[in-house]
């Protein structure tokens, strides 16, 4: 038999039927659904007729409109208000699980996701949000549609697809102190261009993936979207079924054991072919920062602010030249030396009770920065609880940092909390282009420890040397 | 949706690299639970000013542009978010057309659902077309899906690729809902050999 990569078997398991050209019918396993990209979907079901072919495989959630403020008194904003209301009504008239806002279960879908052991190791998962790739990470097949796709899938539970191509990213090696799986995706990223991933799905694997926990797993195929790549995927091994074990929705008894017979064939084999391979070496990855409005504008801590002379592409010297002027950086300027208005710890990116304890570890004992506005939302109501039951959240609280309630919040800013024109912000979400946490804000992605770092020192700052500072002198 | 056999009209230019959703309609465009009427919002905050008025640098606020049925754009256009608002916003401006070296994956699906035709061409051809789009509202592009072909003002013509079952369903107009449940008894059994062979796939409840 052909030898096969990790995509191959789970698309292979998955094809209902082909097209002459090529085009396949694929089955999806797993649907979510959230309140920005649905309610033009029901309203086709509706207006063709048409039902929710398997209700039971969609999960569907409030999280991008909603304030993260208290919410007993409702939604102010009208319209994000009309979107959540829609999604409720939809929900019911079409028999599909929904958490409102209220729901400690709520939270980012692409946290919710897993937590609730609705993602599993080779299934298709499909969201109408881009960063549906963050289920990857549990070897499952998964990326982001469009409206019109979420239509299809909700009517047949199927979708139309062109199967991508095979990239093979390898990290070899173990990461340095303070270097996380957000400084990895970042430098994947920078290695490979945002376009890098076009028309790929990505495996990641490699020691430095082995020994990255599911949390880091899921930022790391958070940003494959970032890449570029249809999907990112880690094949499942022991550190994936510990995470799903007893969670509610994951299976049960002799359903479990069967399934994780299953999932342990769940790799690519030895021969399979690649059709691009990149490999990189833990060791030399920094905690890194991004400079411009693009997620490949990422560079070490360490390094200076580049100049547009520095590309040799006359288009990526256009795009760094606005870039500069976008985010109010000179050339030159050491990254470290940049001063910030705002943190944003969250997001489906490092949103997760790895990333508070994180940001805990580094902030424990200290307060941030005067003149600095820190926000802590956590990725869910579950995530909320378990940081407070660990005691994270007063440490955060006590170090400044002011804890919200669950949802997107600042990483888009659909909700009440965004950046004003000119402010500036370290943040642990997914993207830095113009505009994206609010209207002239200037976002510099990074990951928790090191946003913890830049709140506590009031600049972007290298999270060893901090820590280096606070223990006298040795990393541990 | 609707079909697109042929489009000729003048082309905006527009090249920048890795333009993305967020910039093709940016978030308050969002919180709409309909489909229409977008087009206003398309390159919000390239195409106005803070006070609202129009930024009359902007390609689209040119008045050779303002009618612009085709844009050619730069690398990794449609890059970032799913959302379909992008392709919703382009079409209502009057866009049917976006030629460019390469397109995000999601929006290039998104925009073929919409009745939109997205051509990739190599990046040296692009800019070509792009110093030709430039002489504005004299220079008429025309594009022809069936015969796969961009005839450029200068009457060079330029040939692209696309998948059969694509084209088919744009050049018929095809609702791929329905032709999909067509399928209804092979998704119906395949569903039964999954859950004879998974029985775990169904969620616990
Ligand atoms: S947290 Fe940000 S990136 Fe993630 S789903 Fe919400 S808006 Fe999208």
């Amino acid at each position: 038999m052909q030898a096969k990569t990790l995509y191959d078997k789970i698309w292979d398991a998955h094809v209902v039927t082909t097209e002459p050209d090529g085009t396949c019918l694929i089955y999806i396993d797993r649907h979510l659904v959230h309140e920005v990209t649905s309610a033009q979907a029901f309203e086709g079901l509706r207006i063709g007729n048409r039902k929710v072919r398997r209700p039971e495989l969609t999960l569907a959630v409030v999280d991008h409109n909603i304030p993260t403020s208290d919410r007993s008194g409702g939604i102010n904003d009208p319209e994000s208000k009309l979107q959540v209301d829609t999604l409720r009504d939809n929900t019911k008239e079409f028999g599909v699980e929904y958490y409102n806002e209220h729901d400690i279960r709520q939270g980012i879908v692409h946290i919710i996701g897993p937590e609730q052991g609705f993602t599993l190791p080779g299934t298709t998962v499909v969201c109408g949000d881009s960063h549906t790739a963050t289920h990857g990470a549990f070897g499952a097949l998964a990326h982001g549609i469009g409206t019109s796709e979420v239509e299809h899938v909700l009517a047949s539970q199927t979708l139309l697809q062109n199967k991508s191509k095979n990239m093979l990213v390898k990290v070899n090696g173990k990461l340095g102190v303070g270097v996380t799986a957000k400084d990895l995706t970042l430098a994947v990223i920078a290695k490979t261009g945002t376009a890098g991933g076009t028309g790929h799905v990505i495996e990641y694997a490699g020691e430095a993936i082995r020994n990255l926990t599911m949390e880091g797993r899921m930022t790391l195929c958070n940003m494959a979207i970032e890449g570029g790549a249809r999907a990112g995927l880690v094949a499942p091994d022991e550190t994936t079924f510990e995470y799903l074990k007893g969670r509610p929705m994951a299976p049960k008894g002799k359903d479990w054991d069967e399934a994780v017979a299953y999932w342990k064939t769940l790799k690519s084999d030895k021969d399979a072919h690649f059709d691009a391979i990149i490999e990189l070496d833990a060791a030399e990855i920094a905690p890194v920062v991004t400079w411009g409005t693009s997620p490949e504008d990422a560079l070490a801590i360490t390094e200076v602010v580049p100049a547009p002379e520095d590309f040799a592409d006359e288009h990526k010297q256009a795009a760094a030249k606005r870039s500069l002027e976008y985010m109010g950086l000179q050339a030159g300027t050491p990254l470290s030396s940049i001063p910030i208005d705002r943190v944003f710890i969250g997001s489906c990116t490092n949103g997760r009770i790895e990333d508070l304890r994180a940001v805990a570890r580094v902030v424990e004992g200290k307060t941030i920065a005067a003149n600095i506005n820190a926000m802590v939302v956590p990725g869910s109501g579950l995530v909320k609880k378990q940081a407070e039951d660990e005691g994270i959240a007063d440490i955060l609280k006590a170090a400044g940092f002011d804890w919200r309630e669950p949802g997107c919040s600042m990483c888009l800013g659909m909700n009440p909390d965004r950046l004003e024109p000119g402010e500036r912000c370290a943040s642990t979400s997914n993207r830095n282009f113009e505009g994206r946490q609010g209207h002239g804000g200037r976002t510099h992605l990074m990951s928790p420890a090191m946003a913890a770092a830049a709140a506590i020192t009031g600049h972007l700052t290298d999270v060893r040397e901090l820590e280096a500072t606070a223990s006298g002198g040795t990393t541990t | 949706m609707k079909a697109l056999k042929e489009l000729s009209g003048v082309a905006a230019p527009l090249p920048m690299i890795n333009v993305d959703t967020d910039m093709i309609i940016p978030k308050q465009y969002l919180k709409t639970i309909g489909r229409s009427g977008l087009g206003k919002g398309l390159f919000h905050s390239m195409r106005y000013n803070d006070d609202g008025s129009d930024n009359p640098s902007f390609v689209l606020n040119q008045e050779a542009y303002k009618n612009a049925s085709i844009l050619i754009a730069g690398d990794n256009f449609g890059c970032g978010s799913s959302r379909e608002h992008a392709a919703w916003a382009i079409e209502d401006f009057g866009i049917r057309c976006v030629i460019a070296p390469s397109f995000s994956d999601i929006f290039y699906n998104n925009a073929f659902k919409n009745g939109m035709l997205l051509i990739r061409l190599p990046q040296e051809q692009i800019e070509d077309l792009t110093r030709q789009a430039e002489y504005g509202a004299n220079a008429v592009f025309s594009v022809d899906l069936d015969s796969q072909t961009v005839t450029a003002p200068d009457g060079a013509t330029h040939t692209f690729e696309i998948d059969d079952f694509r084209k088919h369903c744009l050049l018929n107009g095809l609702d791929e809902i329905a032709l999909t449940l067509e399928k209804d008894s092979k998704i119906s059994s395949f569903e039964k050999d999954k859950a004879s062979a998974h029985s775990w796939l169904t969620p616990a409840a």
